[in-house]
């Protein structure tokens, strides 16, 4: 029997009578790599606000990793782990400043601490970069360093929000061998992109259209539904369909 | 030319569209000058004053009577010792004290004129100038009064003394001061913001790489703040005329023209900030830091230039406010012509000419 | 003459001298669909910066419709269009008076060029009173190209038009630039998708201010050295890390729902590679040769 890790029952969320998420349901397992995928506007960021604690639901039920998003935000946020595009880590700061900023929000202890940097900055190969600014550093770089912090407090769910945009086919890669990573280590990646290969690369995708998630399989089993051979026409199958945009 | 037009017709999409700016524009004169305004009409009812009266005959007696009787004083009591007078300023129960000299009534009878001292407590001067103004009414109205057999009219002459800020720093300075304020934030503040709001949404990048001439983009951004302005010194100038009674004593024409000239200083310094700054909160900071802060400290209107430091003194000298408040003051209160304010003029036209030649210097057809 | 030249155009920022594009040299042809592909940061922006007249190059020259980008900016100015990357229309104003705005800043009316942006603007039409920031991200893409486009322009640059739109959006603006073509307008297009290469009709291939390679994309992946292989078999990490321990391994990496990988040996077979993934423990197993992508392309340039 899988751990499920994130569950929702008829999730909604309502912005005055515009239904952003209209009863989304469905459950994701430990140490899935999960993608959550949809057209501009179908309403993916408000449910993934939901379910990282940020925005209460109008209606409906959601647990992550075992809270409620109505009475327990706060256990949540300590959970899970949150990366997007636009905002990762402090450019101003040094890489070593960034990983001990978000460590110690987190609550690591001193020598917890120390010994995930020296970790980190292995794992990545960073150690000549440690005490330069984060803004020096190649995109692709702060891309996987932002990653990294992400997970820093071993959440059980990370949420990263297209952690790829923009970022070199070698870059974006080395990116996902992290979530690999992570997922065998049983953390569970929730994850948008607009790149469909990368679709590919997750276990199972949820298609979100309007508001209401259209379909929710793995990768394969998709393609046969649609009867197609390739995920961006799966995709544009359902979304094109789409009657609201953002 | 209609490109011209288009721009900015769509600069005035922009400010209409956009309900905080509004606000700002034409709430906030209106408000400023209600507050400023309202202390200066509050307090006038029911004046604690205190009368001297050395002469203690028919006509002292009977304007005694004519004070008590109107509504904006209210007589404390009647001393004869001047250190008291003193003492009662320093509680603050009583604004205004009127001494009577000893033989008032004879030398009115004999000389057809005589005096009367006013002594106000002038640490609020707005308040000290129109508790003045209506006792000189009532004394004025007592002289005509008085039936004079020989139909020479007998005078009254007050000698008016004014406690504690004796230039009255301050009274009627508001309006001129609330004009220098706004025209000051609206100008250099909504200029430079509306500029550098395209730099941040990319449009300046579009609109560079146009055929439209990069310095158009700019004037046609201060012409809509320039328009806008004057209908903030039209509307400073009825509120103060209608509702709070303050006269323009001077040429309409003539304020406005100086008032044009100050909100084209301002908007060669909103430009100039634009140029240099890139991002709205930057833009907004150096306007209220650097703008606004310096026109609220130096030019008069709040703390008397004459009591600061020499050095500081010298700076006030390079805030365009300064001058723009004494060229208003001088048409408004004192009434001035164009002759006795020109000297100020130039060196607000000077400033500005400096201004738009460090603009025109460093403003840029390009990126970065 | 060719509408775009570049000559060893180099362009640094800051005190220390960054470089954000190393002596580059390409030319576009008359009516031609020119892709500059690369990842952020790689230059592409500095490079329509500087091609647009915005940015004053370190080093080299280049000339739009035979004019100097530096001397004769104004003559650019007069006749290109330009789409920058960020959202630049004016979110206050409507549809219809954002590209009014434009049409009269460029000296031309809506009228006069219609025929340019009709294609565009009946998808847009019904919403021609709603303002421009309340449109959804490929909505906002599509009038900025009507904008771009409302003075009829013989070279146009578009700057990343299609970063962080869906994946439909993007491939309805694409088919937008081909009908675009027929009306003999050059267009230079920058992107960091590389599936969206194959529909240029040349690329440049750029990383860290450097071209890779310029071609028709047809003669970039023809240009691959390798044999690739199309590798599926259970998941993807266990897959990959299998085949890194193969001798004969040259390269392999994801490619969606396959794993992509070249060998140092040009005469294997499929065969061979089944048989080893068999012994190593997997089912299931697919092995076919497959045409290499830009993509593929890309990730070859970029380990060399």
């Amino acid at each position: 029997m899988k751990e499920v890790v994130i569950k929702t029952e008829a999730l909604t969320k309502r912005f005055g009578d515009f239904v952003a998420a209209n009863a989304i349901s469905f459950e994701v397992y430990k140490g899935e790599i999960f993608g959550f995928l949809g057209a501009n506007g179908a309403g993916k960021t408000t449910a993934m606000r939901m379910l990282c604690g940020l925005s209460i639901p109008t209606s409906g039920k959601a647990s992550i990793a075992g809270f409620d998003v109505f009475r327990q935000p706060e256990l949540i946020k300590k959970n899970i782990g949150y990366m997007s595009q636009r905002f990762s880590l402090y450019e101003d700061l040094t890489v070593g400043e960034n990983i001990t900023f978000f460590g110690g929000i987190y609550g690591l202890s001193d020598k917890q601490l120390r010994q995930k940097k020296d970790d980190l900055v292995t794992n990545l190969g960073l150690q000549n970069e440690v005490n330069k600014l984060v803004a020096s550093l190649p995109l692709g770089w702060k891309q996987k360093l932002a990653f990294s912090v992400a997970v820093l407090h071993d959440p059980k769910i990370v949420f990263l929000d297209e952690p790829t945009g923009g970022v070199d086919p070698l870059t974006r890669r080395q990116f996902w061998d992290l979530i690999y990573e992570a997922a065998e280590r049983g953390v569970t990646i929730f994850v948008t992109t607009h790149y469909m290969d990368e679709a590919e690369y997750c276990h199972r995708i949820s298609i979100m259209v309007d508001g209401k998630i259209e379909a929710l399989d793995t990768p394969s089993n998709l393609k046969k539904i649609y009867n197609t051979g390739s995920m961006n026409d799966v995709f544009y199958q359902l979304a094109r369909k789409a009657k609201r945009s953002d | 030319m209609k490109q011209f037009l288009t721009f900015v017709q769509k600069e005035f999409y922009h400010v209409l569209r956009d309900r905080k700016t509004l606000l700002i524009l034409f709430g906030m004169p209106m408000v400023q000058i209600l507050i400023f305004g309202f202390a200066l009409t509050n307090e006038v009812k029911n004046t604690k004053l205190m009368i001297v009266d050395h002469a203690k005959d028919l006509a002292s007696a009977q304007l005694t009577a004519q004070i008590e009787a109107s509504r904006y004083f209210e007589i404390e009591k009647s001393v004869s010792d001047h250190r008291q007078i003193e003492a009662s300023f320093k509680e603050g129960s009583v604004k205004v004290v009127l001494v009577f000299p000893l033989h008032f009534y004879e030398s009115l009878l004999h000389e057809n004129k005589s005096q009367v001292q006013i002594i106000a407590d002038a640490s609020d001067p707005n308040t000290a100038t129109t508790l003045i103004n209506y006792l000189n009414a009532i004394i004025q109205d007592y002289a005509t009064e008085l039936k004079n057999p020989l139909s020479i009219p007998y005078q009254i002459i007050p000698e008016t003394k004014m406690l504690y800020n004796p230039q009255l720093k301050g009274a009627h300075n508001f309006v001129p001061g609330v004009m220098a304020l706004v025209l000051m934030l609206v100008c250099v503040m909504m200029t430079a913001v509306s500029i550098v709001r395209e730099k941040e949404t990319g449009t300046m990048e579009v609109l560079l790489v146009s055929p439209f001439k990069p310095i158009l983009v700019i004037l046609s951004k201060a012409i809509p703040y320039l328009l806008l302005s004057l209908v903030n010194v039209i509307s400073i100038l009825l509120v103060s005329v209608f509702v709070l009674d303050l006269p323009v004593k001077g040429s309409i024409f003539l304020l406005f023209a100086e008032s044009t000239l100050f909100i084209i200083t301002c908007l060669t310094l909103g430009i100039f900030i634009s140029i240099k700054t890139s991002s709205q909160q930057v833009a907004m900071l150096i306007s209220l830091m650097g703008m606004l802060l310096p026109t609220i400290l130096f030019s008069g209107f709040m703390f008397p230039i004459e009591n600061m430091p020499i050095p500081l003194q010298i700076i006030s000298n390079i805030i365009p406010a300064k001058w723009f408040y004494i060229i208003v003051k001088a048409i408004m209160i004192k009434g001035l012509s164009f002759a006795g304010i020109w000297k100020e003029t130039l060196i607000l036209l000077g400033i500005t000419i400096f201004l738009l030649i460090v603009s025109l210097k460093s403003f840029k057809i390009r990126l970065a | 003459m060719q509408p775009v030249i570049v000559s060893q155009l180099k362009k640094t920022y800051g005190k220390e001298k960054s470089v954000a594009v190393n002596n580059i040299s390409f030319s576009v042809n008359r009516g031609e669909l020119f892709g500059l592909i690369g990842p952020d940061g790689a230059g592409k922006t500095s490079v329509f910066r500087m091609l647009t007249t915005l940015l004053i190059p370190d080093g080299g020259s280049a000339t739009v419709e035979g004019f100097d980008i530096v001397k004769d900016y104004s003559a650019i100015r007069n006749t290109v269009g330009y789409m920058p990357g960020k959202f630049s229309l004016y979110p206050d104003l409507t549809i219809q008076e954002n590209i009014h705005f434009f049409a009269t800043i460029f000296n031309t009316s809506i009228e006069e060029n219609y025929y340019l942006i009709k294609d565009i603007y009946v998808q847009l039409e019904r919403f021609k009173n709603r303002r421009a920031g309340k449109l959804s991200g490929g909505m906002k893409q599509k009038l900025a190209l009507c904008c771009a486009l409302i003075h009829k322009p013989t070279v146009l640059f578009l700057d990343e038009p299609t970063t962080g739109v869906d994946p439909v959006s993007r491939k309805e603006f694409w088919e937008m630039l081909r009908r675009l073509k027929e009306s003999n307008i050059t267009i230079v297009v920058s992107t960091p998708y590389m599936d969206e290469a194959s529909l240029c009709d040349r690329i440049a291939l750029i990383q860290n201010g450097s071209l890779l390679s310029i071609d028709a994309p047809q003669q970039i992946t023809a240009a691959y050295p390798d044999i690739l292989f199309a590798i599926r078999a259970g998941s993807m990490p266990l897959l990959l890390r299998s085949l890194g321990k193969y001798p004969k391994i040259k390269s392999a990496y994801a490619f969606g729902e396959y794993a992509h990988a070249s060998f140092n040996d040009a005469a294997i077979q499929s065969e061979e590679i089944h048989h080893y993934l068999k012994g190593e423990g997997f089912n299931d197993i697919a092995v076919k040769k497959t045409e290499p992508t830009i993509e593929d392309c890309f990730i070859h340039l970029l380990k060399n």
